[in-house]
């Protein structure tokens, strides 16, 4: 018995899945839980429709090049600075609204003059990227970690709890801003200008770092409480390896939480990305980002508040999206949660 | 209770220990050299050798971090800087201030920050959460459960500035925020706070009003709940004297969790209102790579943390009587 009796027993609940018209006949279909959950989650408009958003702007990051080439800009051009009569003498937009026009339709970035519209289309490309592989990362690792001290116990499992408990107990924003300069000072000679890619990749480690300690915990006590359970003294009393236990019996009972997880963490790293880029020491000029807009934003509100505008309101479409997403998700993998 | 409130406290040390050697390790084991940005552009290595000696950064890494550690409770003596008494972290490689005086002064910021944020958080969110679960599944419920999801989603360097257009530029509510000492002008130091905490609870309110609402509906089916009910208590009474106590429970446990994120969404709310607080040093001091600054920043923020949540746990044994400290 790979998949638990509790999902044997939700078919059996769902009398809306088992009463479906083309299943009335005679003919009784057989279901995996994963098309059950699908079936589900098909039927959740909100779930879908956010989805539909999500994916949106993945597209939108993924194919940043595309529509900033048809849009016929880039993010990196000083528009308001090589034409005259776009910006004023102060640098701030003379068009109303942050400049917006047929032209730049998001308008222009006050002080540059760079376009809004495939900045930011290229922002969200750097920030979601980071945050995809920050989830991909904190996600293995925390899996690892947690079901190997879930599983061994003992030595392991105090030394890796340990190590958890100190991880949860840092004020994590202030190590992120603190570790980063460190981690790139290890990989950079001082007298060397930081290279982009450099950036990057320092700026996924620190969030790794400081990130899989949550989703450890979490496995590490599901792997405890499934580790007694009658179906896996089965498969050790008939002389399963530690690999097939682990693989083939917990595994497949830990999908969903790994995946709730996930859809709760990604959110969270764009924001704490962005954070970053806000408070000065993430992504650097002039590789375009979400959470640097914010900074030019705070800086040119009191004269230009519509820059501002742009960054926000889409990142919050996409964590509302996203969140609702997540909400959904864990309603059709486990429907007996009610919200 | 004494003997609980002294293992939890050398348990803090010892977590306090583990903090700080492994950022000295971190900060000062990197090949970043503090000792050749002090010495400047054209920098002859005997130069060199005699800043990083009174740097005290010629003697083996554990060395200097033990009197890194002694400095804190004896003060130490420090040839580039002077004499530092105790608590001494050192002296700002940027700003030749003193550490532990700069974080002293910007101390009160945070901390205001930080405590009136965390009473409206808790205020705004334990009431919306209980008017939720007083109405479950009605209008009111419906608005409060949406509004939530929203409030979640926002990010404090979005909504402050905005708020700030609107009610200080555009409509000219409330004051421009600033940090006024509470000892000075309390009514100033509000006003002036104001929209800083407002700002700094949004993104968690939602969060405990959700908490709040779903504590509450499991309460009210309890089985001591139906007991009181059988018992003719009226519908106030078992929600106000009842439910209520046991919904605080885990509102107060997530709450010390949530502290160390509060305090670094202070970190954010004061770079958005450029406030002169903790947050605002650690970012400059990032900034100009000053480590004796950065080191002395993560421990008090880290002590900081440690030190609430040994409050956090003595209020749960207040409210919570089956809770002993021992």
């Amino acid at each position: 018995m790979t998949f638990p009796p509790s999902t044997a027993t939700d078919a059996a609940a769902e009398p809306a899945d088992t009463a479906d018209p083309a299943a009335s006949g005679p003919a009784v279909v057989g279901r995996s839980p994963g098309q059950l959950m699908w079936r589900r989650f098909r039927r959740d408009r909100t779930g879908v429709g956010s989805a539909i958003v999500v994916l949106a702007f993945f597209l939108i990051a993924l194919l940043a090049p595309v529509i900033a080439s048809l849009y016929g800009k880039d993010p990196y051009t000083t528009y308001g600075q090589n034409q005259p009569g776009l910006l004023n003498q102060f640098g701030y937009p003379i068009a109303p609204n942050g400049g917006i026009s047929g032209d730049f339709w998001f308008g222009l970035e006050p002080g540059l003059g760079r376009d809004v519209f495939t900045q930011l289309v290229y922002g969200i490309r750097t920030s979601l990227s980071i945050a995809v592989i920050v989830t991909v990362l904190t996600t293995v690792i925390g899996v690892v970690m947690g079901v190997t001290s879930g599983y061994l116990g003992g030595r392991t499992d105090y030394v890796i709890g340990r190590v958890i408990d100190t991880l949860l107990a840092f004020p994590s924003q202030l190590f992120l801003i603190v570790f980063l300069p460190v981690v790139e000072a290890a990989l950079v000679l001082p007298e060397e200008e930081t290279p982009v890619w450099l950036r990057y990749v320092s700026i996924c480690v620190v969030l790794t770092v400081l990130g899989w300690a949550t989703i450890a915990r979490l496995l590490r006590a599901q792997v405890l409480s499934l580790r007694a359970r009658e179906f896996v003294e089965a498969a050790r009393v008939t002389g399963a390896s530690p690999a097939r236990v682990i693989f083939k019996e917990l595994l497949p009972n830990l999908w969903t939480p790994i995946i709730i997880q996930a859809t709760l963490a990604l959110p969270l790293y764009v924001g704490a990305e962005a954070g970053l880029g806000f408070l000065g020491v993430g992504m650097t000029e002039p590789t375009p980002d979400w959470g640097r807009m914010f900074q030019v934003g705070v800086n040119v509100y009191h004269s230009d508040v519509t820059y501002l505008l742009f960054p926000g309101v889409s990142m919050l479409i996409f964590v509302v999206a996203f969140n609702l997403l997540g909400d959904s998700i864990r309603d059709a993998f486990d429907p007996r949660t009610k919200r | 209770m004494t003997s609980f409130l002294v293992r939890r406290i050398l348990g803090a040390l010892m977590i306090l220990l583990i903090i700080s050697a492994v950022t000295f390790y971190l900060f000062y084991a990197v090949p970043r050299d503090p000792a050749r940005a002090f010495c400047g552009k054209i920098c002859p290595p005997e130069t060199l050798q005699l800043v990083r000696h009174n740097l005290g950064m010629d003697e083996p890494l554990f060395v200097q971090y033990w009197h890194w550690l002694v400095g804190i409770f004896a003060g130490r003596e420090l040839v580039q800087f002077g004499d530092c008494p105790a608590p001494c972290l050192g002296y700002s490689f940027a700003t030749q201030e003193p550490v532990f005086g700069a974080i002293v002064d910007r101390f009160p910021v945070t901390l205001s920050l930080t405590f009136g944020a965390s009473i409206v958080i808790l205020a705004f969110g334990i009431i919306t959460g209980m008017i939720a679960a007083w109405k479950v599944g009605q209008p009111l419920d419906k608005i409060a459960s949406a509004s939530s999801v929203i409030g979640a989603s926002l990010q404090i360097y979005f909504v402050g500035p905005l708020l700030a257009f609107y009610l200080v530029d555009t409509m000219q509510l409330i004051p421009r925020p600033s940090y006024v000492p509470v000892t000075e002008d309390p009514v100033g130091w509000f006003t002036h706070l104001l929209l800083p905490w407002v700002v700094l609870s949004i993104i968690f309110t939602a969060n405990y009003t959700r908490m709040t609402r779903s504590q509450m509906v499991e309460q009210l089916a309890e089985d001591y709940v139906r007991t009181a009910r059988a018992k003719g208590m009226s519908n106030r009474a078992v929600f106000f004297r009842f439910a209520w106590r046991g919904a605080m429970i885990p509102i107060v446990t997530i709450f010390g969790v949530d502290l160390a994120t509060l305090l670094g969404g202070a970190i954010i709310t004061e770079q958005t209102f450029t406030l002169h607080g903790i947050g605002e040093l650690a970012v400059r001091a990032v900034q100009n790579n000053d480590l004796p600054m950065l080191l002395g920043v993560t421990i008090v923020g880290a002590a900081m943390i440690v030190i609430l949540n040994i409050v956090v746990d003595v209020l749960y044994a207040f409210i919570d009587p089956r809770v002993r400290l021992t």
